[in-house]
């Protein structure tokens, strides 16, 4: 992305500094953003193009257009890059960056050399990664199962373990630098009850990737000295124990989910009450129960293992806990649709993405309640029911999220306006072609068809309704390449944004766009509660 | 009805119409939710759409409503996990006089073996209306034993046994598939599950070979392998007598008190000092590397057999220290 051509006078981050050292050695949490978003935008199309060949060998029953094991890499690798290079730093690390200083009004992070750290550290796993892929990449699936990753597979494991090993410091380190930045840098009068939902969203997900991270890290490590020096961790032959490493992986990987979810949610938060000019419905109910999610969603993981022979009281006691946590979804879901009541909505591209959100993420969360239902779980575990069920949530939530954030915050970024029908149109069109490629997988999985085949041909039967899925994920892709299309054309013609297009409350939204480098002239003091919708003029029709 | 286009799988065991039920169930409770989510934003959409001079109403939430959307879904939570749960603590019992079938995975085929002795591979004849035992271990990665029709699934892992059970309700063939991703011809690990009438059934294990029981080859392997040599079931040997032993609560070196299932008698074979029995020394070799999973299957089949034949001298289980 280049940067872009801003006429207006006044100094702001973008024309501060020129030349490219003053973007790669930059401490402006805003640049970092950037820095990223670029970065994971090319991590989601890698990852995107592994989704399309697996798309397009399903389309016919016969493994025909692959080699079995190149199929096995495609969705092995679609995998890993979506969820640890693109949907874990995604909303955090770009719009979590560039907003919770402003949000809070503060200059920066807490520690702005160690968010540029994480950066690199993430760059490091990236390259890493991408050094595994040409090479030749990996078959796992993104689960690594031991021992099959350990012991048997052929591929390039190592490579692909330590990569993501080393993109979870960057995790880490921008957890950890979130939570610090929430306690200790909040300007004068930004109780924390004042905090915006965004803040309060990602304070939580900072938690799971400060306590989460390390295990995942070191379950990878002990992966690499299986297969590396042949120690007997996790080899049954020499005392090892294959469910332990499920436990390990799980244990990260399910709160993991929740790394992706809940910054979606910080994005929704703030969108709705905006577009509704109302407060939002119940703001202590909307914070805590994002704080219950973390906590709860720690103690959750072996509901992915119902089948794997684990002890039946143990099934039972997951069970209980992951129904537990189904609830502070739904109280969200609620408060989002109660604010909408007697508000004065306007459906702008954000909204629309908002209320899509909503949506997907309702069937996302309550096929969640089927795969927590043991006796049923035993049935569509490990088919195209689970894939359906966490396509739900992780796109149809998390990156509905994102792009609905991106386009919300686009103006304050950038200093100028997208084009608002051409917004509404990628937003409807990612909507259709989500649904087109998901919903069927739903009935796929109900029928048997079981995760990571890459051939059905004895199984004909399923042909007609994987033709659905590929025909909407050719959709999907139209609706994702829009607005690389139209955001990138906005940057030199998009119309120049004010300093608060949407009338939003925010404390982001009271200074300049783009944001000078130290985001306030003067350190604001804030004397309003968050979502103060009632006291600010109605917002000014911003369009074309 | 649709031949080339089907929505429901057949259900051909006991366990398919709970399931079916509690699916049935929470499909009809997640439209409605969906729907009346949808149907509240729509509305909302429509009736509260910004005009000009309307402003939005000042309201800041709700105790009551908060305390209902929480207690209310919680409510239905918990009536869903105790359904669940008795479903699948069902599952997961198998019937005491089931019929038991030794599977064993490997990449990429399912090694199947009855204990009349008759062996196939990817293929598993079962008959109709009784119930039937998996019990089941992979020589290599983890693999997941699912029969869609039967709505059963379990995860196959090296170094243990998992069990798996079901009753089929009617004669046919269904599929057998692998669904925990074991390498590159996973997809293609797949069999049949042939439920046959009594008599075919009859017919079909009379067509056998001639190797005899598994129990009777975990016999000849126990003699081969030098066990009975301290197993010994006329006079006190260095190792425990094993008559009568499978089943029962065992005490340990250690004070603990273990059951002798397959998966103790498995260890015992393969990591003997984990678990010594009270009264005995830790001497006994391992068997590690030395016998196939097909091997051990015998050997736990015959250890099983040790139940049936009358029972004279004192189980090792029962000398307490």
């Amino acid at each position: 992305m280049a940067t872009p051509a801003v006429r207006i006078e006044r100094k702001n981050y973008l024309n501060a500094e020129y030349g490219i050292r003053s973007w790669l050695f930059t401490t402006d949490h805003k640049r970092i953003a950037l820095l990223y978003l670029v970065s994971i935008t090319a991590m989601f199309f890698i990852g995107g193009f592994f989704a399309l060949m697996i798309r397009l060998e399903l389309l016919t029953p016969a493994g025909d257009l692959l080699l079995a094991d190149t199929y096995n890499k495609m969705f092995s690798m679609h995998g890993q890059v979506m969820v640890f290079f693109f949907l874990i730093p995604s909303i955090p690390a770009v719009l979590g960056n560039f907003l919770i200083p402003m949000m809070i009004g503060a200059k920066d992070l807490a520690f702005p050399r160690i968010n540029l750290i994480s950066w690199y550290l993430y760059i490091a796993g990236a390259a890493l990664y991408l050094y595994a892929i040409v090479t030749g990449g990996v078959d796992t699936g993104w689960t690594f199962y031991v021992p099959f990753s350990s012991l048997f597979s052929n591929s390039h494991v190592v490579e692909a373990g330590l990569a993501i090993f080393i993109a979870g410091f960057s995790s880490i380190l921008t957890g950890l630098n979130f939570v610090v930045t929430v306690h200790k840098m909040r300007a004068p009068g930004m109780t924390w009850s004042r905090l915006p939902l965004f803040v309060w969203s990602h304070y939580a997900t900072s938690i799971i990737m400060l306590l989460g991270t390390p295990v995942i890290a070191i379950t990878l490590v002990l992966v690499v000295l299986e297969r590396t020096l042949n120690l007997g961790i996790f080899d049954p032959n020499r005392g090892g124990d294959p469910v332990l490493f499920q436990h390990l992986f799980w244990f990260y990987s399910h709160p993991a989910v929740y790394i992706m979810i809940l910054p979606s949610m910080a994005v929704v938060s703030e969108i709705i009450p905006c577009f509704s000019r109302k407060r939002i419905f119940g703001y202590n109910f909307v914070a805590m129960s994002s704080i219950a999610i973390a906590v709860i969603g720690f103690l959750v993981w072996a509901h992915h293992m119902f089948v794997a022979g684990i002890s039946l009281y143990a099934a039972l006691a997951f069970s209980f806990l992951t129904f537990l946590v189904a609830v502070p979804s739904a109280i969200k879901v609620f408060n989002w649709t109660a604010t909408m009541y007697r508000g004065s909505i306007q459906f702008s591209t954000p909204m629309v993405y908002a209320i899509g959100f909503i949506g997907l993420f309702t069937i996302g969360g309550l096929t969640g309640v089927f795969l927590a239902t043991l006796g049923l779980d035993v049935h569509v575990h490990d088919t195209y029911f689970v894939i359906a069920h966490f396509h739900y949530v992780m796109v149809g939530g998390a990156v509905l999220g994102f792009l609905g954030g991106m386009h919300f915050w686009w103006p304050k970024i950038t200093g100028r306006m997208y084009p608002e029908m051409w917004g509404r149109l990628a937003a409807v069109i990612v909507f259709i072609g989500f649904n087109l490629t998901f919903f069927p997988q739903f009935i796929l999985g109900y029928l048997g068809m079981p995760r990571r085949y890459w051939d059905y041909s004895r199984m004909p039967e399923w042909q007609a309704l994987n033709v659905l899925s590929t025909a909407g994920a050719t959709i999907l892709a139209v609706g994702y390449l829009l607005p690389m299309v139209y955001l990138a054309w906005s940057l030199r013609y998009g119309p120049i944004a004010g300093d608060n297009p949407w009338q939003a409350t925010g404390l982001e939204w009271r200074t300049p766009s783009p944001p000078p480098t130290f985001n306030f002239d003067e350190t604001p003091v804030v004397t309003w509660e968050a979502y103060e919708y009632e006291t600010m003029p109605l917002a000014e029709e911003v369009k074309k | 009805m649709f031949d080339n286009f089907p929505l429901w799988p057949t259900g051909a065991s006991t366990h398919a119409l709970p399931v079916d039920l509690i699916y049935i169930f929470l499909v009809v409770l997640s439209v409605v939710m969906t729907l009346a989510i949808f149907v509240v934003i729509a509305f909302f959409g429509l009736q509260y759409r910004r005009r000009p001079g309307v402003e939005a109403h000042h309201i800041e939430g709700s105790l009551i409503l908060e305390i209902a959307w929480s207690v209310i879904p919680l409510g239905i939570f918990m009536v869903i996990f105790a359904w669940g749960a008795v479903i699948y603590f069902h599952q997961r019992t198998p019937p005491q006089d089931s019929t038991e079938i030794y599977v064993v995975g490997k990449q990429w085929m399912w090694k199947i073996e009855h204990a009349e002795g008759q062996r196939e591979i990817n293929e598993l004849h079962v008959p109709v209306d009784r119930d039937v035992k998996l019990i089941m271990t992979s020589q290599d990665v983890i693999h997941s034993f699912f029969i869609p029709e039967f709505r059963v699934k379990q995860d196959v892992v090296p170094g243990r046994y998992t069990t798996l059970w079901f009753r089929a309700t009617m004669p046919g063939t269904f599929h057998l598939f692998c669904t925990q991703y074991c390498g590159t011809e996973h997809s293609a690990m797949i069999g049949q599950v042939v439920v046959m009438n009594p008599v075919d059934y009859q017919n079909w294990m009379s067509g056998g070979p001639a190797t005899g029981s598994l129990a009777q080859t975990g016999q000849t392997l126990f003699t081969q392998l030098g066990c009975v040599t301290c197993h010994r079931s006329d006079v006190q040997g260095r190792g425990p007598n094993l008559t009568g032993v499978f089943g029962k609560p065992v005490q340990l070196e250690d004070g603990r008190t273990v059951t002798a299932d397959e998966n103790y008698v498995r260890e015992s074979i393969l990591v003997p000092a984990a678990k010594v029995v009270s009264g005995f020394k830790p001497i006994m070799p391992s068997f590690q590397g030395q016998v196939s999973e097909e091997q051990l299957n015998a050997l736990v089949a015959y250890v099983k057999s040790l139940n049936q034949v009358p029972v004279t001298s004192v189980p090792a289980g029962a000398k307490a220290p």
